[in-house]
């Protein structure tokens, strides 16, 4: 008999008993082991999800920072640049104005300078080139010259033209003072007597006359009645040179008011 | 020269006899019970964990996939029922290599028992899942004449069940028996590879059968059946 009951039945139960031990020492904490996994794994997934989440939120949020520092880096850059711009604009503006003040101010100084230079350049000139003359014609001067000149002052009086006369002529009648003659050397008696002749016959009245010395008429002869005069000097034609100078020059006017307190009929040469 | 196990008798009072076929069985179920106990002494739940961890993790949840794939949405209802069934015989073939070792399968009255196992489980599971009046109708179907049909076919399946098992388990240890008297060590060898072959190819047929049934006898509730699953104590 292949079958043996008992040993079924022994069998059946350790069967039974075995399904026991092993769903108990196996499937339960195997199948436990593999929950317990499972459940850990998918945190650690939702966890990683989650810090995933929160790295991309958190490298949006560093992304937009970094673009609005790029945005005010760019803007104050820019700003800067234009404050820059405009101060270095003044800084040069002013400088310029300084610079031409400056400039102006040097321009002004250098042509005080110059213009004194010049002036004094000239004043010296002048001094000197009149004393030059002056002397040159002091030490010319003589007695032969004195009686030239004497014929010229007569020459001079006959060449008066009617008008003059007639003035010259009232003026000796009106002077209470006899007329005085100039000379810057002393005149011979024959002099003094053809003065006196072309006197009356120019004038023809019998006037009273007054011989002086005077040596700083430098060479020359002159006719003064009741504040009338008329003259023949080298010193007048070196005033008259000395103003036409100055005014050339456009020197200080005194040297003209001084001439004009003079006046003076120049002769002709 | 004995056909079974069972004629091997050890120590016997009366009808209660202690033979090899229980003492084998005995040895598995120690050695499958003290190997569950140290490998999940220290289960880590972790991503790092040990072989023989991973190789059970690996048999449970292989076992637990293909009873969900042959048809039950709830595997872990009846994981520990089928599972046991194939680790039980796959441990018996296994352990052939073992000089000595006697398969208990080898026995009929082993086979019997756990086709009356499987012949007692698949209406408890019907009859859990669709209540004791649906299952029973079940086989009036398609008409009251098939009833008689269909109890001499759960009988027939049951049957062979269990002659299929222990012509096979019986056969391999025969055949090794028989060459190992008549050839050269090297045939004796190649056969008992092959004896392990086909006590894997067993175990599976004889596991995939059992929930073959279970799955037909709680068929009608497939779709009402919700998906938590669980071990029940």
């Amino acid at each position: 008999m292949l079958i043996d009951w008992f040993t079924v039945v022994a069998q059946a139960l350790n069967f039974l008993i075995l399904v026991w031990l092993l769903k108990r020492l196996l499937y339960k904490p195997i199948l436990n082991a593999l929950d317990a996994r499972e459940k850990r794994i998918a945190a650690e997934l939702a966890d990683a999800d989650a810090r995933k989440a929160e790295a991309r939120q958190e490298r949006d949020a560093f992304k937009r920072k970094n673009e609005d520092f790029d945005r005010q880096r760019t803007a104050l850059l820019t700003s800067a640049m234009n404050q820059a711009t405009a101060e270095r604009q003044q800084l040069i503006d002013n400088a310029r104005k300084e610079s031409d003040a400056l400039r102006a101010q040097w321009q002004e100084a250098l042509r005080s300078e110059h213009q004194n230079l010049s002036e004094e350049l000239i004043r010296r000139t002048r001094e000197e080139v009149f004393a030059i003359a002056q002397k040159t014609l002091a030490d010319l001067a003589t007695t032969n010259l004195e009686e030239q000149m004497a014929e010229a002052f007569i020459g001079r009086l006959h060449k008066l033209d009617r008008v003059e006369r007639e003035e010259l002529e009232s003026e000796f009648k009106a002077a209470s003072t006899p007329a005085i003659v100039r000379s810057a050397f002393r005149l011979s008696a024959t002099q003094r007597a053809a003065i006196e002749n072309a006197v009356r016959d120019v004038l023809a009245i019998h006037a009273r006359i007054q011989f002086e010395t005077a040596p700083d008429l430098v060479s020359g002869i002159e006719l003064t009645a009741n504040g009338r005069k008329i003259a023949w000097s080298i010193r007048q034609y070196l005033t008259s040179l000395q103003q036409h100078v100055d005014d050339l020059l456009d020197v200080r006017p005194k040297a003209a008011t001084k001439a004009a307190e003079h006046p003076e009929h120049h002769a002709n040469e | 020269m004995h056909l079974s196990p069972d004629d091997v008798i050890i120590w016997q009072y009366g009808v209660i006899k202690l033979n090899a076929t229980i003492v084998f069985t005995w040895g598995l179920m120690l050695m499958l019970a003290i190997g569950s106990t140290v490998i999940t002494r220290n289960l880590s739940t972790g991503l790092t964990r040990s072989r023989w961890q991973n190789l059970l993790e690996f048999l449970v949840t292989a076992i637990e996939k293909q009873i969900e794939e042959v048809g039950l949405s709830q595997p872990r209802k009846h994981l520990s029922f089928l599972g046991t069934i194939f680790l039980f015989i796959a441990m018996a073939s296994l352990c052939t290599i073992i000089p000595g070792y006697e398969p208990p399968t080898g026995s009929l009255s082993t086979t019997v028992a756990l086709a009356l196992c499987v012949f007692i489980a698949v209406p408890l599971f019907g009859i859990e899942e669709q209540g004791i009046r649906e299952y029973f109708k079940s086989y009036l179907k398609p008409t009251v004449i098939m009833l008689p049909f269909n109890i001499i076919s759960e009988i027939s399946r049951t049957l062979a069940l269990a002659i299929r098992l222990f012509g096979n388990m019986m056969s391999g240890a025969m055949i090794v028996g028989i060459l190992l008297t008549i050839t050269p060590f090297i045939f004796p060898i190649v056969m008992s590879l092959l004896g392990l072959l086909t006590g894997m190819v067993q175990a599976y047929i004889f596991s995939i059968l059992a929930t073959v049934y279970i799955a037909a006898a709680t068929q009608t509730r497939q779709r009402e059946i919700h998906p938590d699953s669980g071990i029940q104590d």
